[in-house]
């Protein structure tokens, strides 16, 4: 597997690609953050901040439609906030029966389910859109500006960096049991559930052993090459004027995106 | 398709901002401690460990076994992951998984990011320690088995804490959510169950060294034991309260004030959580329950048949 395998980065010249990263960490949370903080159905305010986040893809130079694209990725769980639905009081819209009981779609039920959909929506477009103009060491630098403990952002740091190698390996054991499953066709080869379990377990822990060793390795390879406890970098993160510009100009536009929902 | 997402993983925009605040604080609270702890008791030696083992269950995750109709087990790591290196390591490494699956993949949001590192991370390395280390000194089988049912209630302590998250938050109900959330992880944590006991069994086999005395699965404090079974113990009381009595629940949450806080008073039309298509009885709480379970098997066996062709 290729080390980019996972990458979510698009190379692209442009503002966005080129800003601080810790700036569009900061603007990407706040924006989240404001969407949890809009009421419920102002219908105005999440245009607004739907514009807010084309116009954030444009400047990125990927194309208007790309976070829309890959944004349908949270809506499975919108399973969970059904309920709101039927359980909240309001003028009944439409009645159907499922099952023995009688369910009543009220219109402030619909009202707050698509605002919870909205919200979800906009907000993973945007975290879509961070990951897809920032490299993710540059991403974890920011956050370590940002006072992440340097133990957490230096484990995912390794976490990115041997992701696709243990991935490797899980495709090699994967492999391995499928190349001696063989079974007359028509049948399943092998045992019960109890006994597939069993095998995965073994994968697992046979897993678990190999990334415990190739961890050793990892070790004394560091060391070999004066690891003293701490990772550098060359790419020295320095805000920019137009660093503080942007920070300042998406923040502004965001707390106009509150005010409106709030009129 | 190299990533199957777990059904816990909540994305930003179900959860209020209050309820996000209070997750995180109690996350960074718990992640300071394992930190200090960490830094104390680790060489720079356990860094890139921790790094690889992240790596580690993130992998492991991906390892599936077929159960029926296109469905296949796999796990979390939560229990495992504390249970091989030590509780706080544990919790930092499912710390890394959670936030890297969340800033990479969108596997969660960021601002809710507390609440799942909360749900899948501390508390199911607390109870899968936790009761591990109660029974350090017994047998084999006796430890086995107990990690299995040490993963089992993580899973369903991750659901549970899930679910109340998005009732405070005001976007599920909680006679439906409670039954359901439940319901799917007492399969999915069956899974979980089966994978860590055969991957320890696998472990203790090949390294006896890793588990045995003096190893970090061995060294925590006894405290998790008091940790471990104090929320395990919140877990089995709380579920029948709340799939039995709902309103009992809510009327706890009501007079302490939870409710109203979690769901922005300010501005948001406070549900008054009333039932027109299901009576109050059991019944109705088990059948919802059954629906939520018969709904959600159905999607899973879709997306997972839809995988499954992708791949």
């Amino acid at each position: 597997m290729h080390f980019d395998a996972f990458d979510r980065y698009h190379e692209k010249e442009s503002f966005l690609h080129k800003l601080d990263p810790r700036v569009k960490v900061l603007v990407t949370v706040i924006f989240i953050v404001s969407n949890a903080l809009l009421p419920d159905g102002t219908w105005l305010a999440f245009i607004l901040a739907w514009l807010f986040v084309l116009v954030a893809n444009l400047i990125s130079k990927l194309g208007i439609g790309f976070t829309l694209k890959r944004s349908i990725i949270a809506l499975p769980f919108a399973l969970i906030a059904i309920t709101v639905l039927f359980s909240i009081p309001g003028e009944p819209l439409y009645t159907f029966h499922f099952l023995s009981s009688q369910l009543t779609i009220t219109d402030n039920g619909l009202l707050r389910f698509v605002s919870i959909l909205i919200r979800s929506w906009l907000s993973v477009q945007m975290a879509i859109l961070l990951v897809a103009v920032t490299r993710f060491p540059d991403l974890i630098h920011a956050l370590e500006h940002l006072r992440v403990p340097a133990i957490l952002t230096t484990i995912i740091a390794f976490l990115y960096r041997y992701l696709f190698v243990l991935t490797d390996e899980v495709f090699r054991l994967l492999r391995a049991r499928e190349s001696r499953s063989g079974a007359v066709t028509g049948s399943r080869s092998g045992g019960g559930v109890l006994w597939r379990a069993k095998i995965a377990g073994n994968m697992a822990g046979q897993l678990f052993l190999r990334s415990f060793e190739r961890s050793d390795r990892i070790y004394n390879a560091m060391v070999a090459r004066g690891y003293v406890g701490h990772l550098y970098t060359l790419n020295a993160h320095e805000m920019k004027s137009y660093d503080y510009f942007a920070t300042a100009f998406a923040i502004g536009l965001i707390f106009i995106l509150q005010v409106i929902g709030r009129l | 398709m190299l990533y199957a997402p777990a059904p816990l993983h909540i994305p930003d925009g179900f959860l209020s901002i209050v309820v996000s605040i209070i997750c995180w604080v109690i996350t960074i609270v718990t992640l300071y401690f394992a930190i200090s702890k960490t830094n104390q008791s680790l060489g720079e030696k356990q860094i890139p460990l921790m790094g690889v083992m992240a790596a580690f269950i993130f992998a492991a995750q991906m390892i599936n076994f077929p159960v029926a109709g296109g469905t296949s087990g796999h796990m979390l790591g939560g229990a495992l992951a504390a249970i091989v290196l030590g509780p706080w390591a544990g919790m930092l490494v499912m710390t890394a998984v959670i936030a890297l699956q969340a800033l990479l993949f969108q596997d969660g949001g960021l601002v809710v990011m507390g609440a799942n590192i909360l749900n899948m991370g501390l508390i199911t390395a607390a109870i899968g320690y936790g009761l591990y280390r109660s029974v350090s000194g017994s047998s084999k089988t006796v430890k086995l088995g107990v990690a299995g049912v040490a993963a089992w209630l993580s899973v369903m302590a991750g659901a549970l804490f899930t679910s109340l998250q998005l009732w405070l938050s005001g976007t599920s109900q909680l006679n439906i959510v409670i039954p359901a959330m439940m319901g799917v992880h007492a399969l999915i944590g069956v899974g979980e169950a089966l994978i860590t006991v055969f991957a320890l069994a696998f472990i203790i086999q090949t390294r006896p060294d890793l588990l045995g005395e003096g190893s970090e699965s061995a060294k925590g404090s006894r405290n998790w034991i008091y940790a471990g079974g104090i929320i395990s113990l919140l877990v089995v009381l709380i579920s029948p309260l709340a799939s039995g009595d709902p309103d009992g629940l809510e009327r706890v949450a009501i007079d302490l004030g939870f409710l109203d806080a979690g769901q922005n008073a300010p501005y948001s039309i406070i549900p008054d959580y009333t039932l027109p298509f299901l009576g109050e009885t059991a019944l109705s709480t088990i059948l919802a329950g059954v629906i939520g379970i018969a709904v959600v098997a159905v999607i899973m066996v879709l997306v997972g048949r839809g995988l499954k062709a992708k791949s």
